[in-house]
C-alpha cells in the first residue's frame, strides 16, 4: 500500500501568509514535523514573523516569542533558563532566523548561546538576502549575485566576497552538533532534525530556502533550484559531530552553471565568472570530502 | 473589540490562520488526474501551504481549493505527470 514517507501531523495551518513557493514555509512544515508539539519557537523579524499571520490568528500550532532582530540566541537562552527553573525537561527549544539574523544582526548573542552551550536548536533558514525588507545583500548573499544593494550597473557592483562560513565559525565556537538540510531532501532534513532533539548542547542547522520573488524563479522551481544547489555541490548536504564530519548525499553530479541559470538574479554572470565559481566550489567540495569519513546512512 | 482596552493584555493567538483562504491568491489551478497518480505523495511532501490532502494512506491526494496559492511545485514534483496547472479564468 502507498505510504507516507514523513510524519503525518501538520504544525503549520493553512492560511499562512508565505509567498506561493516559499521555501522558509515548507522548510518550517517539514522541521515542525520533526520537532514535534512539544516545542517553543523563538523568533526574531524576518519574512518569518509576517508568514505566521495577523493577530488575532497565528500560523504555528506551537508557541512562538517574537523579538527584536539581534536576540534570538539569548532568546533562547532565557526560555531553556525559564524551563529549567521549573523542572521542564522534555520540551524543545528552537531559535527559528533568518541569514541576515544569524551570520550578520544575531550574531553575537548567538555567540553568547553557544558559549554558554544552552541547550536548544538554532535554525538558520537561508534564503541568502534580507528578502522581508525588499532583498538587500547580507552576509549569507552568494558570490556575484544580484541583490538591491549589489545592483550591478557599470561598475559591475554585484556581492563582491563569498557567503560568510557561518558553520566554520560555529563549529569553532563549541556547537554540539551541526548539519545542512534543504527542502529538496525532506527524508534527510526529517532525520537529522530528528536526531537534533537527542544531542544535549547547541545544536545549528542551516537550511537552504528558495525564495521566488529573491532569487527571480518561478514558485513552481522553488524546490528543483534547491535540489540543483546541492546536485552541483554549492549547497552540500553534511553533518558535524563531535569532531567528526559525515557527508549525507554525495550528489555533486552537475556543473554549477545549471544552477546559476536557473536564477535570474545570476542572470548577468559572464563565463568567467561562471568559471571562477565552479573553481570555488570545486575546491570547497573536496575541502569537505576530505574532513568527511565518508557518506551517512541518514536520509 | 471596541477600543484597545478590549485587547489581551500580552499578544496571545486566538484562532489559526485556517480562516484565511489563500486560494484566493492563485492564478494557475492544480488538477490531479488519478489515471496517472501513483499514489506516491510526492506532492504531498512538497506543498509549502499544507493543501495537498492525504486522509487516509493508500486514497489519493486531494487538493485543498480554499488555501491552494497556485504555486505549482506539486505539479513541477510530481514523478508520472499527473498534476497540471490550469489557468482559473480558463475554468468556467
Ligand atoms: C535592528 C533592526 N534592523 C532592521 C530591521 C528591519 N528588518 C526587518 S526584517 C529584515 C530582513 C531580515 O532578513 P533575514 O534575517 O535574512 O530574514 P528574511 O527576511 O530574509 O526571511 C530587516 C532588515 C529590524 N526589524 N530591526
Ligand atoms: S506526486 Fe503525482 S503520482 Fe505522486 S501522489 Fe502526487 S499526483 Fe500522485
Ligand atoms: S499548487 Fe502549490 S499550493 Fe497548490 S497544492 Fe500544489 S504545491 Fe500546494
Ligand atoms: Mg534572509
Amino acid at each position: 500500500m502507498p505510504r507516507l514517507t514523513l510524519p503525518k501531523d501538520e504544525l503549520v495551518s493553512k492560511g499562512h501568509s508565505g509567498c506561493a513557493g516559499c521555501g522558509a514555509t515548507l522548510l518550517a512544515r517539514l522541521c515542525l514535523k520533526a520537532l514535534g508539539p512539544k516545542t517553543i519557537i523563538n523568533s526574531p523579524a524576518c519574512c518569518w514573523s509576517v508568514v505566521q499571520g495577523v493577530w488575532p490568528r497565528a500560523a504555528l500550532k506551537v508557541p512562538v516569542i517574537d523579538h527584536a532582530f539581534e536576540c534570538t540566541g539569548a532568546v533562547s537562552s532565557g526560555i531553556r533558563a525559564a524551563l529549567d527553573a521549573k523542572g521542564i525537561d522534555d520540551v524543545i527549544v528552537v531559535g527559528w532566523a533568518g541569514d541576515g539574523g544569524t551570520v550578520d544582526i544575531g550574531l553575537q548573542a548567538l555567540s553568547g548561546a553557544v558559549d554558554r552551550r544552552t541547550d536548544f536548536i538554532y535554525i538558520m533558514y537561508d534564503n541568502e538576502a534580507y528578502m522581508n525588507t525588499g532583498i538587500q545583500c547580507s552576509g549569507c548573499t552568494p558570490l556575484y549575485a544580484w541583490t538591491n544593494t549589489t545592483p550591478g550597473g557599470k561598475n559591475q557592483e554585484w556581492k563582491q566576497v563569498a557567503k560568510k562560513p557561518i558553520m566554520e565559525m560555529l563549529i569553532s565556537n563549541g556547537i554540539a552538533y551541526g548539519a545542512t538540510v534543504s527542502i529538496a531532501y525532506p527524508e534527510d532534513l526529517v532525520t537529522k532534525v530528528k536526531k537534533a532533539k537527542t544531542i544535549r548542547g547547541t545544536k545549528f542547522i542551516h537550511a537552504l530556502s528558495s525564495c521566488p520573488p529573491g532569487w527571480k524563479i518561478p514558485s513552481s522551481k522553488s524546490v528543483e533550484v534547491a535540489r540543483l544547489a546541492t546536485q552541483t555541490g554549492i549547497f552540500p548536504l553534511y553533518e558535524y559531530e563531535n569532531g567528526a564530519y559525515v557527508l549525507n548525499k554525495d550528489v555533486k553530479t552537475k556543473p554549477v552553471e545549471e544552477y546559476l541559470m536557473s536564477q535570474g538574479r545570476f542572470k548577468h554572470l559572464t563565463p568567467a565568472m561562471i568559471a571562477e565559481v565552479q573553481r570555488r566550489v570545486d575546491e570547497d567540495y573536496a575541502a569537505l570530502k576530505a574532513k568527511c569519513k565518508g557518506a551517512g546512512a541518514s536520509g | 473589540m471596541e477600543t484597545y482596552r478590549d485587547l489581551p493584555q500580552s499578544t496571545y493567538s486566538l484562532q489559526t490562520t485556517e480562516s484565511v483562504r489563500t486560494g484566493t491568491w492563485r492564478t494557475f489551478r492544480p488538477i490531479i488526474d488519478t489515471k496517472k497518480c501513483t499514489r506516491c505523495y510526492t506532492c504531498w511532501k512538497f506543498c509549502p501551504d499544507v493543501s495537498i490532502e492525504v486522509r487516509e494512506e493508500g486514497e489519493y491526494p486531494r487538493v485543498d481549493y480554499d488555501h491552494c496559492k497556485g504555486c505549482g511545485i506539486c505539479a513541477n514534483e510530481c514523478p508520472t505527470g499527473a498534476i497540471e496547472m490550469v489557468r482559473e479564468d480558463s475554468i468556467c
